[in-house]
Order: C-alpha cells, then structure tokens, then sequence
C-alpha cells in the first residue's frame, strides 16, 4: 500500500540551527560579525588587509578563512597581526555553520570587536548558507562585468553592502558602475553601496566609517547591529 | 555545486521521517524550490540518485515544485509577482518590499510502501 506522508522540513534545517547557535555565541561575546562573500580573485583577502590596516588601531579583528585549500590566504592576514584561522573545505564550495562552529575553538572571542568570515570566493553557493552573521558583505570587481546581478541575483539579495572594487580599472574594461548600482538596487533597494579600489585605496575611506559606526551599534545596543 | 550537500540533508530528512513511519522503499519525494534559490535542479536529482543508491529512497523521484517570487508592497500593501529580477512595487514603484515567496527549499511530502 502506498502512503503519502507529510513532512513539510526545511532542507537546510540542520544548517539554520548550527548558524543560530555560532550566533548566539557571537551575540555572548558582543562583536559583529560579517560574511564577506564574492567571486574568486574579486579582492576579499585585499580588502581584509586594506581594512585591517585602516581599523586596527581602533578595532580588534579577527578573520576566519575559507579556501578549498592551502593557506596562503591566512598566511596574508596573519601577517597583519591579527588573529587568523584558516578553513580547507577540501573540495566544498560555501562554509557552513558546522564548519564556523568547528573554528570558533581557535579564536578567543572575548578579545574581539569585529570578526569577518572570508567564504570560499564562489557568487552562488555561500548565499545559501547562513554561518551566524550579523551581515553579509559582497564584492563585484569590475572586470567581472555588470551584468552580474542579473546572473547570481541571491548573493545581492542577501548582502547588506556591495563593494565595487577594482574601479582604478574602469578606464580598461568593459563595465558601467551605473548599471551595476540600477540592477543592485533593483534586487536590494537597501543594499549599501561603496565603490573602492584596494589598490590605490580610493573610497576606502568611506566603507572604513560605515564598518567603525556598525562595530559601534553593536557594542553600544547588543542587537541593534543590522542582521 | 552545491547539489550535493542538499540531496544529502533531503535524504537525511526522508530516512528519519520513514523510520518514524515503518515504512521499507520510498517511491517519491514532494520539494518546494523557490525561484531564487541558488538551486540547479536537473543536478540535484543527478546527486539524489548517487546517494540514494542501496538506501530504501534508491530510484525515488523528486517531485520540484519552483516557487514564484512574490513580496508585498510595504508603501501601498499590494502583492504582486516579481518579474526580470525587479524588486519594487509595479503600483507604486515603491522599493520597500517584504518578501513573500521564492526563496523556498523545503521537503513537503514523500510517498512510501
């Protein structure tokens, strides 16, 4: 006999809960933490170390990097100073909560404000996968085109900022930085948005002071960080 | 690329739920994909198949069900189905919108013996 049975279950349940639970120790500990997803080579590793350099006198980082493999990335960012951890996914292609939570161990929360999680570079997947944050950031570099938000429109929509990176490069390839800001916002109307090169440090400032004010807002109201 | 990681969870959902009901071969399972779920599903069943292999869900079907993005107006309150990846009010054009469906990825049913 056949049976018809309901279920009504979110797939990535398991996923939610191990996420609520890196975000109830993130919460404990009182830092903001932040997903800092975009294509490979878009520049998440340059503009960690832009960041560090421009906030680490002021604000206590601390960074998790995923890569499929190796650890040049960490090895980058370590020699910022800051506390660092390397994730191999060996293969996958997003972080997951499980992963984060596994982390954690190597990392004294207590002594941080501000920690970011650099995802495999990958526009699709890690969208997908909430870790625990309190935000996620993206990165489009210019030379990727603009017509990215109408091909991976999730990660957009998922993201709180945008940054537009590598726009010393404009003069040289084919992408109108208006565009993507029209199909960006039409995505996430309440996207923000900066346009920086992590080269020449140009509109670094500006994402400097929006990072410092939304560090703030978490230490002065616990939950008032946007989530 | 993904795929493969959600497969896995549905299975995992399916084999608990039918030790819950004493049931021995899973026939099919009901899924809800919503449109804007970084999901490919002609993968997913690719990786459905793989790892259903000598579980009692092997040679099931998934039945996916694509879930159209629709958000409510938060200016004016109407409902409306975004088209072209357009998040804002075609009524009023206004951009603060709640998202209602499309970003679904659920099991809804399965069928058993």
């Amino acid at each position: 006999m056949t049976l018809k049975v309901p279920v009504v279950r979110n797939i990535l349940e398991a996923n939610e809960r191990l996420a609520e639970d890196n975000r109830r120790i993130f919460r404990q500990a009182g830092l903001l933490v932040i997903n800092l997803m975009s294509g490979p080579g878009a520049g998440k590793t340059s503009l960690l170390e832009r960041t560090i350099e421009a906030l680490q006198d002021e604000i206590r980082i601390g960074v998790i990097e995923g890569d499929i493999q190796s650890s040049y990335d960490a090895e980058r960012i370590s020699q910022k100073g800051v506390q660092v951890v390397q994730l191999n996914t060996g293969g996958a292609c997003h972080l997951d909560g499980n992963m984060i939570k596994s982390s954690l161990e190597a990392l004294d929360l207590d002594t941080l404000d501000l920690l970011v999680v650099e995802n495999v570079g990958n526009l699709v997947c890690p969208a997908e996968f909430n870790v625990g944050e309190d935000m996620k950031a993206m990165i489009l570099s210019v030379p990727e085109g603009d017509d990215k938000p109408l091909k991976y429109p999730l990660m957009f929509q998922e993201s709180r900022v945008l940054l537009i990176n590598k726009i010393d490069l404009l003069p040289y390839v084919n992408c109108d930085v208006g565009k993507i800001r029209e199909r960006a916002l039409q995505l996430n109307a309440n996207l923000e948005i900066f346009e920086i090169s992590c080269r020449t440090g140009e509109g670094l400032h500006g994402w400097a002071d929006w990072l410092r004010q939304q560090v703030s807002a978490r230490k002065a109201g616990g939950d008032d960080a946007e989530t | 690329m993904h795929e493969m990681s959600i497969a896995q969870s549905i299975l995992d959902i399916i084999l608990q739920e039918s030790g819950n009901h004493k049931v021995s071969r899973v026939l099919s399972v009901a899924l809800k994909v919503g449109e804007l779920s970084a999901v490919e599903t002609e993968s997913l069943r690719f990786c459905f198949e793989l790892l259903t292999k000598g579980t009692p869900a092997e040679g099931a079907q998934l039945d996916i069900e694509r879930v159209q993005v629709t958000c409510r107006c938060q200016d004016c309150g109407s409902n409306f189905t975004v088209q072209e990846l357009v998040f804002s009010c075609p009524s009023c054009q206004g951009v603060r919108v709640e998202m209602l469906s499309g970003r679904e990825l659920s099991v809804e049913s399965f069928e058993a013996e």
